[in-house]
């Protein structure tokens, strides 16, 4: 097969241009920056804050456990059992990214998305080298020289760095960051830890640095799917072309005034087309490789403002009120509607569950699995006994001393072989912080309790300090 | 890239434009259906390009072409299998390092140290799989001569030591002057006991245990031959006694069937259920770990 096509008609491939954005000042781009600026200082900061969780448990506020198999955040302890935790804030990340868009569009590609993030970062690392966008284009166009070399140089090296960073401060999330930090530079880290850094140093200098706009057109699948969700009342960064067109310069707008031919605000200027970061004309319409960062609201808004005419030309609308503004209605904002009502009352019941779920979980879990072979014995005092394999979890971080006891079949005794009876209790089984352990236990009942093939029954850990209580429904087998 | 010169003779053919997007319409045509031409960026073919060369890179680094009697090994000489191989020898200097507190540690220290005690009973599982549960089941449960393990009756003995013994010389085994030894003649095969006899024995035996006896029997031939050939073994009140291995015969537990025709076949043919001496074939740790586990079946006792 051919890479040109079958049937010899146009190139299946085109290698990508260029695109050199031009800075921009505006509210949007200063509300980026704080976004940027809040973003980058939380990824590279929150490792090294602390939070005491008292003796034997780490003091790292945010850290994966791996080895130990524990998720730690601020006051929240997870264990693996409990990953559904994560399902939930999957279902609603997700929810929250259809709310965004249904309100203001992409949202979260323009501000939130971490490859706008660097990219903004690294593009500022550019400018700083290499200069604005005339500079940059120009230097490309002209042959290599060396003050352009040391300037690529240079900029290339600072990418690194901070690409370097990204994925130094990602290993910090798996292990005590201090420590992580001076072993790094002792290079007594292990191997997976440089790994990691190599592998995220890689990617972000790449996906950051030299693929930027690519990745938003050709990688990322949100583009599609925001294409699906998006509605007709959704905002997003538009192109007024009622008030726009036709488009030409102050002057020409001037001598079509005075002959009383219709005018556009759009000089035609291309500013909205230099700052933009993915390289397109906002005022072809909606499109997939619009990313909606704003940036060419602010430019637009500060041409307008030189030349005297309302900002606004490109803003937060819809097609629809550009079509009812060149129909002479009135345009028609509905932020709240059933779209929005329903994804945000998901989020909150979702969001209310798993707050729920959370202020009430238990520090203690059990579960119990059934002797299956044999099901039950008969003892030589004729009573029969079942056996059981009781796991008691303690998630708090010391020692708990849990009474083990039975309901559900008259007479029913559940003893411990490895436990002591205390005065009030057959078995009490402690165990140790944070930790789960599994115990044998028989369950007896008298030769003359009438038995059936299978009775419900209950087992019941008690914490005989705090009085938390766990359950576990299971079965008593007889003859 | 320079696609320009390259396909520089379709610059002649007049294109056909979509209007509402602004691409290229392919020439092809199915039924009036035509598709427009996308092109894909330079960089995406030349990742798969990239991908064959790192596979060609992989052939040369790592195991890959199947040769006749051998394989391309590859310059690292990577092996999954000495991978495995030593994945194995890490796991068991682990469960030695476990195994040599298990060596050090009498049964009941064993026991009574949560530590230790797991360990016992992990490798007990895993031994009692490889080795016993073939005859006494997955679970200890048993079968119709094979001792449940699970209950509180123990022909030999429950206690850790005891277990031990039977674990270290096995039940009857030839040549083994420690061997659990306990003989439950053929009273009825070898002309000891006349049928009449042996079925009388059988009834008395089965009221020991409050179970239906038949009701004509011999009650008095009965109990006469139980306390002239079973009581030096059982017991008068048929309790049975543990040093011969001789069951208690007044519990709901039979080794070998409780019906009248069972009873019948085990006085007339005797019983002499055996176990192999597993001292010397397995290790001594191996045998420490079992009893812990076999205890911890039943609870011992």
């Amino acid at each position: 097969m051919s890479v040109t096509g079958a049937d010899d008609d146009g190139p299946l491939y085109v290698s990508s241009k260029k695109v050199y954005p031009q800075k921009v000042t505006g509210p949007f781009r200063r509300m980026k920056w704080m976004i940027l600026i809040a973003a980058l200082g939380v990824y590279y900061l929150l490792p090294f804050l602390r939070w005491n969780r008292g003796p034997n448990l780490p003091d790292q506020a945010v850290l994966a456990d791996l080895p130990n198999r524990r998720f730690y955040f601020f006051f929240i302890e997870l264990w693996p059992q409990e990953v559904y935790y994560f399902t939930g804030l999957l279902v609603i990340a997700a929810l929250a990214l259809f709310l965004m868009n249904s309100i203001a569009g992409r949202i979260w590609c323009g501000y939130l998305c971490p490859q706008t993030v660097w990219t903004d970062l690294f593009l500022a690392v550019e400018r700083f080298f290499e200069g604005d966008r005339r500079e940059r284009i120009k230097r490309d166009e002209a042959p290599l020289n060396a003050d352009t070399i040391r300037r690529k140089v240079a900029k290339h090296a600072v990418w690194l760095l901070i690409a370097w960073w990204t994925g130094g401060a990602w290993v910090l999330y798996f292990a005590d960051a201090p420590t992580l930090v001076r072993d790094l530079a002792t290079f007594k880290a292990p191997a997976a830890a440089y790994l990691w850094i190599a592998i995220l140093t890689f990617t972000t200098y790449t996906l950051a640095g030299i693929m930027r706009e690519q990745v938003c057109i050709y990688m990322c699948p949100w583009p599609r799917i925001q294409a699906a969700l998006t509605d007709d009342d959704a905002l997003n960064v538009t192109y007024r072309y009622d008030r726009g067109e036709p488009r030409m310069s102050v002057k020409e707008a001037a001598r079509a005034k005075a002959v009383s031919q219709s005018a556009g605000d759009c000089v035609d200027c291309h500013q909205c087309v230099a700052v933009c970061p993915t390289g397109i004309d906002i005022r072809d319409g909606a499109q997939l490789s619009c990313i909606q960062c704003s940036l060419c609201i602010d430019a637009c808004d500060n041409v307008m403002t030189k030349i005297g005419r309302p900002k606004g030309l490109i803003a937060y609308d819809t097609d629809g009120n550009v079509k009812r503004r060149i129909a002479g209605e009135a345009p028609v904002y509905r932020p709240i509607r059933a779209r929005t009502l329903i994804y945000a009352a998901i989020i909150s019941i979702v969001g209310g569950a798993m707050l729920y779920q959370l202020a009430t979980r238990s520090t203690a879990a059990i579960s119990v699995l059934h002797e299956r072979n044999p099901l039950f014995v008969r003892l030589t005092d004729g009573s029969v006994r079942n056996a059981y394999t009781i796991r008691i979890s303690n998630k708090r971080p010391e020692n708990r001393p849990f009474a083990i006891t039975v309901q559900g079949v008259p007479g029913a005794v559940l003893t411990v072989p490895e436990a002591a009876p205390t005065a009030d209790y057959r078995a009490v089984v402690t165990i140790p912080p944070d930790t789960t352990r599994e115990v044998r236990a028989f369950v007896t009942v008298p030769k003359d309790v009438p038995l059936q093939k299978s009775q419900d029954i209950l087992i019941t850990a008690s914490d005989l300090f705090a009085g938390e209580v766990v359950n576990a429904r299971d079965h008593f087998m007889g003859p | 890239m320079s696609h320009d010169t390259a396909h520089g003779n379709h610059e002649l053919v007049a294109e056909k434009v979509d209007a509402p997007t602004g691409q290229t319409i392919r020439s092809h045509e199915w039924d009036g259906i035509t598709e427009l031409n996308t092109p894909l960026p330079r960089w995406w073919i030349n990742i798969l390009y990239a991908t064959i060369l790192w596979s060609i890179g992989y052939w040369v680094v790592y195991p890959s072409w199947p040769l006749v009697s051998d394989y391309a090994r590859g310059v690292v000489g990577y092996s999954s299998r000495e991978e495995v191989a030593a994945d194995l020898d890490a796991i068991k200097a682990f469960r030695a390092k476990q195994a040599s507190g298990l060596e050090k540690a009498s049964l009941e220290d064993i026991a009574k140290t949560p530590d230790l005690r797991r360990v016992a009973l992990a490798a007990g599982r895993a031994a009692f799989g490889d080795n016993c549960a073939p005859c006494h089941g997955a679970g200890g449960a048993g079968a119709p001569g094979y001792p449940n393990l699970n209950d509180d009756d123990w022909l030999w003995g429950g206690t850790l030591d005891a277990i031990h013994q039977t674990l270290t010389n096995g039940v009857r085994v030839a040549g083994n002057d420690k061997t659990r030894i306990g003989l439950m003649s053929a009273f009825g095969r070898d002309g000891v006991l006349k049928t009449d006899e042996v079925r009388a024995v059988a009834n008395h035996v089965r009221t020991l245990a409050n179970l239906d006896a038949e009701k004509n029997y011999d009650q008095a031939k009965g109990s006469k031959v139980f306390a002239d050939n079973c009581a030096s073994c059982h017991g008068p009140q048929g309790k049975g006694s543990i040093e011969f291995g001789a069951p208690n015969l007044t519990d709901g537990i039979w080794l070998y069937g409780s019906n009248l025709a069972d009873i019948i076949e085990t006085v007339t043919n005797g019983r002499q259920g055996v176990m192999p001496a597993w001292g010397g074939r397995l290790d001594p740790v191996t045998i420490k770990a079992l009893s812990v586990y076999v205890q911890s079946l039943g609870g011992g006792k």
